[in-house]
């Protein structure tokens, strides 16, 4: 790992690229199973599920970079941006293969389903919302919407909640995968509750920790 | 599983039946796990013999059977039937057994029995799904029947499919199939049958009561709150091109022999 971060700029530029190649292989081989009847009994099923589930993964992944180096000083910045248009990727195809595969060929039932049904709505909803947020993920709308690019950003908590709803009612029960998953979500958002707590304590102990030297100093000690 | 001859019955639905392979790999069991492929993974150490079915509650004559006992008594024929999960997909299954009301008429419903409750066994150290953390269900497994459903010719207790006993994940030694109604009613591996006179709680019902109704008739038109039930999708027709999703029929293309069951009734609110 840590040759990772000492490695030249070029290998830099490339892990990134080598992630969006990992990162897209269980889809594609995925695809490839479920075209050639490999896939069980339900493959179509078992695909919507499984990209489901990816795209929660790399969802939970996107929102772990910043904990990961305000607690823990690891450092994965350079990936946020290919892990957020991951979760974007599979969430667009687990979307695609629910109306093309899962529903039968007619729009106006694929419509009513979704307005009938709360579940589809959170995960419709979850999807719309992470469409502005692939849409200004390059760097010229970083520049251009300047302070407001952070603001909507912050729209990947609202697609989180929906999601994670969703997620957690595309079953009969929850299972064990999905407790863990869910708990992960919850310490993401959790996190970001606390984070405003959690900086003034570090202040707060910052300055007497220097109001404590300055004064032993002063004291003589 | 051993091989188990069976004549040949008047209820055979003309549809192809959905591949062995499928049938047995592709299960709700949550016994074993609650994954689709569970039971048939984590159902090896389960033993289906001996086995004992009490039969008791307002009967004249309470029973326990022994399960060769039943196979010797009640020979089994062979039921061709449609099988629709509440989740969406549906199955066509050979099923070889013998029409519950044979098995009723032995222990003599009193007059004031109403219903019909059966009971799944409960067996941690065999099965993995009732031990550890997150048990998805409370045991034991609880289904329920109106006497006059459990009567009905098309109610059956299988004790195998495809000319097979049935193999572990599909609920040996022998299990409920009431094919006009969602897959869950089909209360598997049954250690005890008992007749009442109060509807009982069925075990999804206490789950999730909005969800899950007690006579969970199989009804396009009524839908679970999560998904459509309008449509189906047929198990084992291969990968996604040939992917068969058909409209379901009004008690799952047995209306004919049931829909006097429920004359006069509100089915969408006993759904």
């Amino acid at each position: 790992m840590a040759v990772m971060f000492t490695g030249t700029r070029h290998w830099k530029g490339a892990s990134v690229w080598l992630l969006y190649i990992i990162g897209l292989t269980p889809g594609v081989w995925y695809f490839y199973l479920g075209a050639t009847d490999s896939l069980g009994a339900n493959p179509v099923k078992a695909f919507e599920q499984l990209l489901g589930l990816w795209t929660v993964r790399f969802l939970i992944l996107t929102l772990a970079v910043s904990p990961a180096r305000e607690l823990f000083g690891l450092n994965f910045i350079r990936y946020r941006r290919a892990l957020g248009l991951l979760c974007f990727y599979y969430a667009l195809v687990h979307l695609s293969v629910y109306v093309v595969f899962d529903q039968p060929p007619i729009l106006s039932v694929i419509l009513a389903d979704i307005l009938k049904r709360p579940f589809i709505m959170l995960g419709m909803a979850a999807f719309l919302l992470l469409v502005p947020l692939a849409a200004t993920s390059n760097a010229f709308s970083i520049r251009r919407l300047g302070k407001n690019w952070l603001r909507l950003h912050r729209l990947i908590y609202a697609a989180t909640v929906c999601g994670g709803i969703h997620f957690a009612l595309s079953t009969k029960v929850l299972s064990g995968e999905q407790y863990f998953y869910l708990a992960l979500i919850v310490l993401m958002l959790g996190y970001r509750l606390l984070r405003p707590i959690l900086k003034r304590r570090r202040r707060a102990s910052n300055s007497a920790q220097r109001y404590q030297s300055r004064t032993n100093s002063a004291l003589g000690n | 599983a051993a091989p188990l001859s069976a004549k040949k019955s008047g209820y055979t639905v003309s549809e192809k039946p959905t591949p062995h392979d499928d049938v047995t790999a592709y299960n709700n069991f949550y016994e074993f796990g609650t994954s689709k492929s569970d039971p048939m993974s984590y159902s090896g150490d389960f033993k289906p013999r001996p086995w004992a079915i009490k039969v008791d509650g307002m009967v004249a004559n309470p029973r326990t059977f022994d399960i060769d006992q039943i196979m010797q008594e009640y020979p089994a024929e062979e039921r061709v039937y449609r099988m629709r999960c509440v989740e969406g997909w549906s199955m066509v299954i050979p099923w070889q057994g013998f029409p519950l009301s044979a098995l009723l008429d032995k222990v003599e419903p009193l007059g004031s029995a109403k219903y019909v409750i059966f009971e799944t066994v409960v067996r941690p150290e065999q099965m993995p799904g009732q031990n550890g953390l997150f048990q998805p269900l409370p045991w034991p497994y609880i289904e329920g029947l109106r006497l006059d459903e459990a009567r009905n010719p098309l109610t059956i207790l299988a004790v195998g499919l495809y000319g097979e006993t049935l193999p572990n994940q599909n609920g040996a030694p022998i299990r409920l199939v009431v094919p006009w109604k969602y897959g869950f009613k089909g209360c598997k591996s049954i250690v005890r049958i008992s007749l009442t006179d109060t509807q009982p709680k069925n075990t999804w019902n206490i789950v999730a009561p909005s969800e899950y109704g007690f006579f969970a008739n199989v009804n396009p038109e009524v839908d679970h709150p999560r998904w459509s039930q309008a449509t189906e999708r047929r198990i084992g027709t291969g990968g996604f091109f040939s992917s068969d999703r058909r409209p379901t029929l009004m008690f799952n293309g047995y209306a004919e022999d049931v829909a006097s069951l429920y004359a006069g009734m509100d089915l969408r609110k006993n759904f």
